[in-house]
Formats: C-alpha cells, structure tokens, sequence
C-alpha cells in the first residue's frame, strides 16, 4: 500500500497543489482589485480551473476504474456560473445607473437601431 | 494512499481555507452588494472544493453528493440574492 507513489498519485498530488494556488491567487485577486468590475474576473479562474483540477485529481485517485459521475460538477459549474456572473454584472450596471455615475454607458436598446442606418440585408 | 497525496490535500486544504479568509474579508468589507454577493458565490464554491478533496482523502462517495448539493444550493442562492438586488423581490 505504501511503496513507491505511482504516475498517477504524483500527478494528483501536482493537481491538488495547483488547484490550492489557483484558489488562493483567485481570492487574492477579489479582495485587492479596486472596482466591481475587475473584481469580477477572478473568480473565473477557481471556477473554471480549480474545479477541473480537483475534479481530474479525484478521478486518478479512485481504485474502481474510471468515474464518469465526478465530472457532474465542472459541468454544473458551467452551466450555473455564467448565469449568476451575467446577473450580477447586470446589477452592477442597473445600480450604477440608477446611481447616476458618471462613466456608465447608457442602455443599447433604443439608440443602437437608429445608430444602424443600413437594412440588415446590405452590410 | 502514498504520503504524497496525503500532503497534497492538506497542502490544498491549508489553501482554501486561506483563500476563504480572504473573501470572508471582501464579504465583510464590501462597498456594494453585489460584491457580498459574488463574494458569497465564491465562499460556496470553497465549500464545495473542501468537500472534493475531502471525499479524495477519505475515500468516500458521500462527500461528492454533498459538494454537488452545495453547488445547486450556492448557484439557487446566489441567483435569488442577485435578483433582490436587481428589482427588490425574488419572483415577480
């Protein structure tokens, strides 16, 4: 049990020390950045890569084989997290904007039909 | 279970309970509230992190059910909070 670590366990380990890194560089980033908007890119890099890393050290380290239901969470996470980043980024913009902050776009929705004078059909 | 391993998830373990610090001090710290809220999306996904390499650790299923329910309950909240704070109510 206790011999020589495989190719497998060594490279879980280097999948578990790089996941803790990501995590904590994606922490260090929301808490330092000055603005909402910055401070929403971080998080990405836990969701995205520390999830898969984690996820792909659990599944070298099983004894029964290869496990396909590991890889429900990154898939979840896909799904989810870009549906909670939209939402609050367009929070942010409604709040801004309800602030009246000075550098704000305004809303695309009635100008940017003006903006483009050609039909659909000739650009 | 080598020795490696062993030092590897408490290494990663060490690693995110760190970095929970960390936006533990944006959740209490921050100027809006969309920053408590991403902040506390984030706390979630620390959690679920935790119970993974928990269930590497102790060789167990159960903690993978766990951290797939707390991944729907912290993607349910999150998106409920974020629409309170869009329009001032959940449903509408």
């Amino acid at each position: 049990m206790n011999e020589m670590p495989g190719w497998e366990q060594i490279a879980a380990a280097g999948l578990l020390i790089a996941s803790g890194i990501l995590v904590v560089i994606s922490s260090i980033g929301v808490l330092r950045l000055p603005d909402f908007f910055r401070r929403m890119h971080p998080p990405a890099l836990a969701y995205t890569l520390g999830s898969w890393t984690v996820t792909l050290a659990a599944m070298l380290t099983t004894e029964t084989g290869p496990v396909a239901h590991l890889l429900l969470i990154p898939l979840l996470l896909a799904i989810t997290v870009p549906v909670t980043t939209v939402l609050l980024a367009r929070v942010a913009l409604f709040r801004r904007r309800a602030a009246r902050s000075g550098d704000t776009p305004p809303p695309v929705t009635a100008p940017a039909v003006t903006l483009n004078e050609q039909p659909m059909a000739e650009r | 279970m080598s020795t490696l391993v062993t030092g590897a998830i408490t290494f990663a373990l060490g690693c995110y309970a760190l970095a929970s610090i960390l936006v533990i001090v944006r959740l209490v710290r921050g100027p809006s509230a969309q920053d408590r809220v991403s902040a506390l999306d984030l706390l979630y996904f620390h959690a679920m992190l935790v119970m993974l390499v928990l269930s590497i650790g102790h060789r167990n299923d159960v903690y993978f059910e766990a951290a797939l329910l707390i991944a729907l309950f912290g993607f349910v909240s999150s998106a409920a909070l974020a629409k309170f704070v869009l329009r001032g109510e959940v449903i509408e």
